[in-house]
């Protein structure tokens, strides 16, 4: 469903995507794993158009996406950090996003409910704590049904609950095949939630291809551990060359 | 693209900042015209502040307000919505939130106190250099990503249309002294909005007269149809200007 | 006491002996010009109402001529109406309208050559292109009178009280509005204006030039043109006048070229473009005058020497000092300056530090008019205040040593 093809990307002198190729298929779940400031964050904006690459290319449904916007439609999107208008209140911010998607087919308030937003409908953003506020932009991601979904650090800052609730929210959604690009540094939580494993380090991707066949490959049961034994692998290679 | 105006204008209407720059108008204002008795004089010490104050909050309230809604204008980018949408709506919401508090604030005020054609020169001086700073400031945001850094642009912009531009021309009245400089100057004045507001108001005032002969020239250019015509254009032009270069280096930023 | 009861009878004898003639549409003698025929000197002639169109009226004969009720005498506007030839005359109580217009002489309302002991009082000038022309005329008297004009342009227009080469004239309590200049003397001496009303002349309220030692006096000028203009002349006696709102870019409350030996003394300037421009002056004082509202209170050129500048106020003017020069040839001594902000420790009501009345800007000004475009600009502003602190380039000596510290009471 989206493919990208040979993207690069540097800003300044700092090389952040390095020719980065890969397909996402609709029905399955990437999980996106990296070192802090490998380029995940990077890669995810690029597909949603925030970052424009130097080179390469991105498709999706056949269609380059560069200096469109339609095509978001399509996503919902969960940032690492979600900051709205100070003075807006919960309530407003949703009335204000279903404005300006007004055209969606249909709306999915399931979050709001189990996550009891809908209590706190008046409340401001700026007296929100960060998990709440995490809630907010998870809630947002859902709320449109939307076929693609990319998750940046869904599970940091929620409580226990809240994670579960999550969870569950993805997998459901998992059955009703849709794709999902999830970053985390949970592995234990990506074990769960994803069916493929891209690796990035530095810019370049290392894996990329099916959980099953990297636990298979590594031999090991946990994706943890199996992400690090590439890491270990990847070393070596370095080192020898 | 009118919804995020809305939703935006109405967030920053809130804004404490906001509330209290409406307030501190609303205070100079009315205390002008409380201890000047003379209207004349008071429109023209309240000018003053006005062309300090007003240039001075909308460039750095714009700026701060830019990077502080980074992650919003994030979120939007995610939405359905193109970069210019998004860009213009920020742009219109900061423009109509900061225009109101200047009509609250010196705006009905003024026209209370002295119902008169200066009073409507100064409103819509004061709405326009309001538009340009904004634009100014959107410019300042979107040459870095650093917050400090882009007000640090923005207080440069500032500075120079407030103080080192007006510094330069004094160099080069002095410089060309000897030379009939009517035309220059009024050029030179074009060029800089700040000074270009103030003249406005000036002309339209009794006070004109004291400006000799440069006033009365100024005064048969700016009188007339076509020279309100023009120097409205111009900081229109001041307004827009910015507002595009600022617009399409954001179409090609990396949030 | 023998030499009076003389005179008293001889007067009255006189007084018994002259004929009074009335004149009115309805009566026997029709015209002034009939009276006039009929009367001889020391006769008088009362113009009863009525409405009179005889072209231009000569008066040869030291006669009085006084209307009563409504008596309109009507030039047509095409003559001068009255042509005073004679010593003697008086002329009362008339409504005098429509002179003609001419480039070549001055039609007035009222014209006199070359006679004395003129009395003119209580008219009506109205529609004149002159108003009451005298030339060459000595010991008269001009007062009461109200003159109004057309105030076209400055060529149709004439002035309203216009003096030529005379010598003790009164012209004391007249109103002249919409003339080309409100009141015109040259070559005029020792006489006094007072208590006249001289505004929204095209021109100049006042004008004068080679004009010594006459005494202004009372007087209000207000909303004239140009303000008053007084050149060339010496021993000028300026008192309580009122100097007002005479606004516009070449507009001046009182201009004073070459003017020396004089005194200005408790006059109040109000909302002038410049309340006193002086030029090539000496030898002047100037004192219990308020400056109030003007644009400028004093524009000094440098070719001014020895004039005295004390005690008097200067409040809210925009600048209250604009000169040329370093001008440390004049003194500035124990005035009231609203602008000042120093202290009075020993409390004798005298400022303890010396008030500089120049700001920087206002020198700038002076040297490159341009500059006037930056008004009120931040950079003004801030050159202003860093040169009150650090003086550079205003004049160091130019400065009033002893500021007081309350406002002149200029009218006790």
């Amino acid at each position: 469903m989206i493919s990208i093809h040979n993207v690069s990307k540097q800003f300044g002198s700092l090389k952040v995507l390095k020719s980065i190729t890969a397909d996402f298929d609709i029905g399955n779940s990437y999980a996106l794993i990296g070192p802090n400031g490998s380029g995940k964050t990077t890669l995810i904006k690029s597909i949603l158009g925030m970052v424009l690459p130097n080179s390469g290319s991105i498709m999706m449904n056949g269609r380059s996406v560069i200096g469109e916007w339609n095509y978001r439609s399509k996503i919902g999107y969960m940032p690492q950090i979600g900051r709205y208008p100070d003075n807006m209140t919960i309530g407003q911010l949703f009335r204000m996003m279903k404005d300006l998607r007004a055209n969606s087919r249909q709306i999915d308030g399931e979050l709001i409910q189990s996550f009891g937003l809908d209590k706190i409908m008046e409340k401001r953003m700026h007296t929100l704590s960060g998990g709440t506020r995490q809630k907010v932009s998870a809630a947002l991601a859902f709320l449109f049904n939307p076929d693609v979904l990319i998750l940046d650090e869904p599970t940091a800052g929620l409580d226990p609950l809240a994670v579960e609730i999550i969870k569950a929210k993805i997998q459901q959604e998992m059955e009703a095949d849709k794709l999902f690009i999830i970053t985390s540094h949970i592995m234990s939580d990506l074990d769960e939630l994803s069916s493929h494993a891209l690796y990035l380090d530095n810019g370049t991707l290392i894996y990329n291809d099916s959980i099953a066949l990297l636990k298979e490959e590594t031999g090991e049961v946990k994706l943890g551990k199996a992400i690090a034994t590439i890491m270990k692998r990847n070393l070596s290679k370095e080192a020898a060359l | 693209m009118m919804r995020i105006v809305k939703y935006v204008a109405l967030d920053i209407l809130r804004n404490r900042f906001v509330v209290l720059y409406t307030l501190f108008l609303l205070l100079v204002t009315v205390t002008m015209f409380s201890i000047e008795g003379n209207s004349d004089k008071a429109i023209l010490s309240l000018l003053n502040i006005i062309l300090m104050v007003v240039p001075l909050v909308s460039i750095i309230f714009t700026t701060i307000h830019f990077f502080n809604s980074y992650e919003f204008i994030e979120l939007l980018l995610s939405q359905p919505i193109n970069r210019r949408s998004i860009f213009l709506s920020e742009y219109l919401a900061i423009a109509t939130a900061l225009c109101a508090s200047y009509v609250v604030g010196v705006g009905l005020p003024i026209t209370f106190f002295n119902p008169s054609i200066d009073t409507v020169y100064m409103i819509i001086s004061g709405l326009l250099l309001t538009f340009v700073f904004v634009s100014l400031a959107f410019c300042a945001a979107v040459l870095t990503r650093d917050k400090a850094k882009g007000i640090g642009i923005a207080l440069l912009f500032w500075f120079y249309f407030s103080l080192i531009y007006d510094g330069l021309i004094l160099y080069v009245i002095y410089s060309f002294n000897d030379y009939p400089l009517e035309k220059v100057t009024l050029a030179l004045i074009s060029l800089n909005p700040v000074d270009l507001a103030r003249i406005i108001i000036l002309l339209k005032l009794d006070i004109s007269a004291l400006m000799g002969y440069t006033g009365a020239f100024y005064k048969q250019f700016f009188g007339s149809g076509l020279g309100i015509a023009y120097s409205i254009g111009m900081l229109g032009l001041w307004a827009g200007l910015p507002l595009i270069l600022s617009l399409r280096r954001f179409r090609m930023k990396d949030i | 006491m023998r030499i009076a009861v003389l005179l008293f009878i001889v007067g009255f004898s006189i007084q018994a002996q002259s004929a009074i003639w009335r004149v009115g549409p309805a009566l026997q003698l029709k015209t002034i010009h009939a009276a006039l025929e009929k009367s001889s000197k020391g006769d008088t002639i009362i113009v009863t109402s009525g409405l009179y169109q005889e072209g231009n009226i000569r008066i040869g004969k030291s006669v009085v001529i006084i209307g009563e009720g409504e008596s309109t005498v009507d030039g047509q506007n095409k003559f001068e109406v009255f042509t005073i030839e004679s010593n003697n005359v008086t002329i009362r109580n008339l409504k005098i309208t429509n002179t003609g217009v001419s480039s070549l002489s001055d039609l007035a309302a009222i014209g006199a050559e070359n006679v004395r002991g003129l009395y003119i009082s209580n008219n009506v000038i109205d529609n004149a292109f002159f108003g009451i022309h005298l030339a060459n005329c000595k010991t008269s008297t001009v007062e009461n009178n109200i003159l109004t004009s057309r105030s076209i342009d400055e060529l149709h227009t004439g002035n309203g009280i216009h003096l030529w080469k005379c010598q003790s004239i009164t012209i004391n309590n007249n109103k002249i509005t919409k003339h080309r200049d409100g009141i015109y003397l040259e070559f005029v001496t020792d006489s006094f204006i007072t208590n006249n009303v001289s505004e929204d002349n095209l021109r100049y309220g006042l004008h004068f030039m080679f004009s010594h030692n006459d005494e202004y006096s009372g007087n209000t000028f207000k909303n004239n043109g140009a303000g008053i203009a007084v050149m060339y002349s010496r021993g000028v006696k300026m008192f309580r006048n009122h100097f007002m709102e005479n606004w516009g870019s070449t507009a001046f409350g009182l201009l004073l070229k070459e003017i020396s030996e004089s005194r200005i003394e408790r006059n109040v300037f109000y909302k002038n473009t410049v309340a006193i421009y002086l030029e090539g002056c000496s030898r002047s004082h100037f004192s219990l005058n308020e400056f109030r509202e003007n644009g400028f209170a004093l524009k000094l050129q440098a070719n001014c020497d020895d004039n005295v500048f004390e005690k008097n106020n200067f409040i809210a003017n925009s600048f209250d000092l604009g000169t040329n020069g370093s001008m440390t040839l004049n003194t500035i001594n124990k005035n009231y300056w609203d602008k000042y902000s120093g202290y009075d420790l020993n409390g004798d009501g005298l400022g303890d530090v010396p008030f500089h009345p120049v700001s920087m800007y206002a020198m700038i000004v002076e040297k490159m008019p341009t500059s006037i475009m930056l008004w009120r600009s931040f950079l003004v502003f801030l050159l202003d205040r860093t040169e009150k602190v650090i003086p550079v380039v205003t004049p160091e000596n130019l400065r009033d040593d002893v500021p007081v510290m309350t406002s002149y009471d200029i009218n006790s």
